[in-house]
């Protein structure tokens, strides 16, 4: 029986009619790994002597039924989330021997719920990045074509999943680092509305913008564990205390009369011709399930991308400063007084993309700078919320494509730091927003890579978004697998 | 131009711990003086991917002293991020709050050489304490290595800014000093310089008589008792006197004081200060009060010292000398009305507490919230006097037994032999002695000179070892000398 290529609630099933154990599923995807790896560089530490007794556990609970509704199946898990004793680097040197003495409160769901930690995947330097390129363990490939970036930040967690590697991952979305990569490998990505999941025991990058979220082969699977995911934290003061939700519950439901934005700031010039095929095809399905296509103005949006690099860089550069050698993490030998060692630290230990969002955050909060650039960002941010808002009160989703390309060559982009940034375009104002957005594949170029078609929804409206992606994932059917020669 | 033609012109920036059990934003105890960096966790360190949760009770305490330094409080104020460097700060980032500070104005009122003076109050902003750099040498710069004690990192603390109404470094002192008072009475800090739970920078700057327009200021920082504060503001009013006299220009800087040599010496220019970078603390969410949570703590504010003060006059009759030494601070306050509870005459109260307790005090150098002897005790020893069982003398040697052991008068008492002897056939017995024993001074009273009654009084006293009644021990020993007239 071929496991790697079943879909977790597949697997799922099989584990409670006894038909396969959560350690065979785990040696399964060990074995994948061990094959893949060499050619897609998804990992950058694995975990398999746990990952083995966990399943062991799995088992054990899944006998005792004690199970829940993912128990048993494994999952990745992006390099800035805190994993108690399995070091959590952030792909970058100046913690590259970081072991977290706790576990991100989403790591003690998944430990809790019996899901396997295959490992922690590859991202860009501290989450700064587009692409995996800032990555010290070097870059993941895209699994439909080794010679492509998978996306990022999040760039390990979607090429483990495209890969085979392993059934679910976990990554971070601070202005489309989920939406991104899931698009550019395949599969379906979700940043949640912010404040849904906890963000305690991620490393920070923005964080009035990050949020933890799944990736999955499938909608049902992403909505399994986003499921599993959400809830009210203690721990984090911007967490929502809100009613558990059962995502999948509302998946299949008609979607006749759902009303479709479609802004039209986002087909503009400059798209991919094929993008924008694919992207159109997915409306026409929608509509032709009986959705109501209206086109809405999101006007704010040509400025999303400014703001956001502005308020996403300021708290960066905040959030980043801890990294001083004095306490853990990489320190300098040219120690002779603090300041000589905070700054060879520094210099020392972050890469070029990290510093230079650093320097870009550090200057738009300094006085005499921070009414022209930080504020300024924060009213636009504001402006675009308001946008939203009034574009809600017509449409209950948008739609629109998730990335303005499929996925680009190693090196094409990480020489023109603004031509990375424009990845961005179309995933930011979800952030800025806080409100929900998910990509899931709307079909391949003729070249054979994926496109992503990405869906809004108002906040905490994450049923109505799955729903929608649902239907529009039985129009579309699968892509398929890459076809990743082993 | 005397420094006297000058108007001297000070605010100050306090710096008071709240007392609460928990740090600011983690669950970490407060304690001072456990070994180092033992009470630290994730949060407080600032690991990476940790955040901060606001403790309640540091909010309910800042709200307390703003409405005790009668300040607005704002329903809706926020954290801010102030951004720097230094090995105490482990984000690197201290939470603070910048434009929207928990309390706005309010005024601390004193009386400095008989006139009353208003000293107003710019803002209270919440905000969390640093860690502390243990150096290897006496100073940082000649020391091989420093250390980092996390253990205070993450206390809450309140600054308060004062306007720049303060005019004189004697002014300054005392404001400062009723500061103090004001928030221990409020119950939200202990205020202990010492231990530095208590903090103060101070601005000063020199302007000629009769005018309106500020000179350039200085920042002094590093004064670490109220001596001190005086101290150096006292130097620096000076400083700047002669470098105007002689027609130089003040800098703008910040200076720091040395206890030791007692001057000033210049730490960093305006040019050189930090940019701060504040921005809104995104890990935290805005601080929402309601009015009812504000009227709530208003109505159950203790009583502060003016009115303490004001209360002691009316209701105990006490003279203002008395209530102003007593509500001058607050734990001397407290115990003084414990006493009260339990012995009426508060008088009486009030000069031994002034008197045998201060003495005590200050000789053993404890803290009055340690002293052993319980108030009921103390009023008991008094209810003693009034019975007669023991002298005002004795008295003295009681408390100081209670004060060294805690136990109670009647047991010292007992133990000791030190019951009042008012039989009277016992002290006619030691006047008979007396007689016998001073033939001199006997004759000199029977010949007229009767000051020397005095003397063998004190005699009688004597030999009873103190425990004869006075009273008595002066009647008998004159019947006694009149029937040998
Ligand atoms: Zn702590």
């Amino acid at each position: 029986m071929e496991l790697i290529n079943k879909s977790a609630l597949e697997l799922r099933d099989l584990l409670d009619k006894r038909e396969v154990s959560s350690r065979e599923i785990v040696e399964a995807y060990l074995e994948r790994i061990e094959a893949v790896e060499p050619k897609v560089n998804s990992f950058v530490t694995l975990t398999k002597e746990q990952a083995l007794k966990d399943a062991d556990k799995a088992d054990k609970m899944i006998k005792d039924k004690t199970a829940t509704s993912l128990t048993g199946i494994p999952i990745a898990i992006k390099d800035n989330l805190c994993t108690y004793h399995v070091k959590t680097t952030c792909c970058s040197k100046i913690i590259k021997d970081f072991l977290p003495p706790y576990d991100a409160t989403v790591i003690t769901k998944i430990k809790e719920a019996g899901m396997p930690i295959l490992g922690k995947t590859n991202m860009d330097e501290f989450a700064m990045g587009s692409s995996t390129e800032t990555s010290i363990f070097g870059p993941s490939k895209n699994p439909w074509d080794l010679e492509r970036v998978p996306g990022g930040s999040s760039g390990g967690s979607a090429a483990a999943v495209a890969a085979m590697e392993a059934p679910l991952a976990l990554g971070s979305d601070t202005g489309g680092s989920i939406r991104q990569p899931a698009a550019l490998t395949g599969i379906v990505g979700i940043k949640p509305t912010y404040g849904l999941v906890s963000r305690y025991g991620l490393i920070a990058f923005a964080s009035s913008l990050d949020q933890i979220g799944p990736f999955a082969k499938n909608v049902s699977d992403a909505a399994a564990l986003l499921t599993l995911l959400a809830g009210h934290d203690r721990r984090d003061s911007t967490s929502l205390p809100l009613e558990k939700v059962d995502y999948l519950q509302n998946l299949g439901q008609d979607i006749k009369g759902l009303r479709v934005g479609v802004p039209v700031e986002f087909f503009a010039e400059g798209i991919d011709p094929e993008v924008e095929s694919n992207v159109k095809n997915s409306i026409k399905a929608l509509e032709e399930f009986g959705a109501e296509i209206i086109e809405i103005s999101l006007p704010h949006s040509e400025y999303a991308l400014a703001a956001y690099y502005l308020v996403a860089t300021a708290e960066a550069s905040s959030n980043l400063a801890r990294f001083d050698g004095v306490r853990y993490g990489h320190r300098s030998k040219e120690d002779r007084d603090s300041v000589t060692m905070f700054k060879h630290t520094r210099a020392e230990g972050f890469g070029p993309e990290v510093k230079r969002r650093i320097i870009l955050g550090t200057y738009a909060l300094s006085s005499g700078f921070y009414d022209a650039y930080y504020l300024k960002a924060l009213k636009t941010r504001t402006l675009i919320k308001q946008d939203f808002d009034e574009a809600f009160k017509k449409v209950d989703v948008l739609i629109t494509p998730t990335t303005p390309s499929p996925a680009f060559k190693f090196g094409e982009k990480n020489k023109d730091p603004l031509a990375m940034y424009l990845s961005d375009i179309f995933t930011t104002t979800a952030n800025l927003a806080g409100i929900p957005a998910m990509s899931l594949p709307a079909g391949l170029t003729s070249e054979g890579l994926p496109v992503g078609v990405q869906i809004f929804a108002p906040a905490l409206k994450e049923d109505i978004m799955l729903n929608t992606a649902y239907a529009l994932e039985k129009a579309i059917g699968s892509i398929g697998f890459p076809a990743l020669e082993v | 131009m005397p420094l006297e033609d000058y108007t001297i012109v000070i605010g100050l920036e306090v710096h008071a711990e709240l007392m609460t059990e928990t740090k600011l934003f983690c669950g970490c105890s407060t304690s001072f003086g456990s070994e180092a960096n033992s009470q630290v966790c994730p949060v407080c360190l600032g690991l990476p991917g940790t955040l901060p949760v606001l403790n309640e009770k540091a909010v309910e305490y800042a709200v307390k002293a703003g409405l005790a330094l009668n300040s607005d409080i704002s329903l809706l104020s926020k954290f801010d991020r102030k951004n720097y460097f230094y090995p105490d700060l482990p984000k690197a980032y201290q939470v603070s709050q910048y434009d929207l500070p928990i309390c706005l104005g309010g005024h601390v009122d004193f009386i400095v050489n008989g006139e009353k003076k208003v000293i107003g109050i710019t803002r209270v902003h919440l905000e969390e304490e640093a860690g502390k750099s243990v150096h290897s040498g006496a100073t940082i710069t000649d020391s091989e290595f420093s250390l980092e004690d996390y253990n205070r990192c993450g206390i809450p603390l309140i600054e308060i800014v004062s306007e720049p109404d303060l005019r004189s470094p004697e002014e300054a002192r005392i404001y400062l000093e009723t500061l103090r008072n004001i928030l221990r009475y409020a119950g939200v800090s202990d205020c202990k310089m010492e231990e530095g739970s208590l903090r103060c920078d101070a601005n000063i700057s020199l302007m000629p008589k009769g005018a309106t327009k500020f000179g350039t200021r200085t920042e002094i920082k590093n004064m670490n008792s109220f001596r001190s504060v005086q101290r150096a503001l006292e130097y620096e009013a000076k400083r700047h006197a002669e470098l105007l006299d002689r027609g130089e220009k003040i800098i703008q800087e910040t200076r720091t004081w040395d206890e030791a040599s007692g001057v000033t010496e210049a730490m960093r220019s305006k040019e050189e200060a930090h940019d701060y970078r504040y921005f809104p603390e995104p890990d935290l969410v805005p601080i929402v009060l309601t009015n009812e949570f504000v009227n709530d703590l208003k109505d159950n504010l203790p009583e502060m010292p003016v009115a303490k003060y004001h209360r002691y006059i009316t209701e105990y009759g006490l003279p203002e000398y008395d209530a102003d030494l007593i509500t001058a601070n607050k734990d001397m306050a407290d115990y003084f009305e414990e006493v009260i509870k339990h012995y009426k005459d508060a008088k009486v109260v009030a000069n031994w507490l002034m008197g045998e307790f201060m003495r005590l005090v200050n000789e053993q150098e404890v803290d009055i919230t340690e002293v052993k002897v319980k108030p009921k005790h103390l009023a008991e020893m008094f209810a003693l006097q009034d019975k007669g069982v023991i002298s005002s003398k004795i008295a003295k040697t009681v408390f100081e037994e209670m004060f060294n052991t805690g136990k109670d008068p009647a047991t010292i008492v007992k133990e000791k032999g030190l019951v009042q002897i008012t039989d009277a056939s016992e002290i006619e017995k030691i006047v008979e002695e007396v007689i016998k024993t001073n033939p001199d001074p006997v004759a000199e009273y029977l010949s007229g000179k009767e000051k020397v009654l005095g003397f063998l009084v004190g005699q009688v006293m004597k030999l009873s070892r103190g425990k004869a009644n006075p009273q008595m021990a002066n009647e008998f020993l004159k019947k006694a000398l009149d029937q040998l007239k």
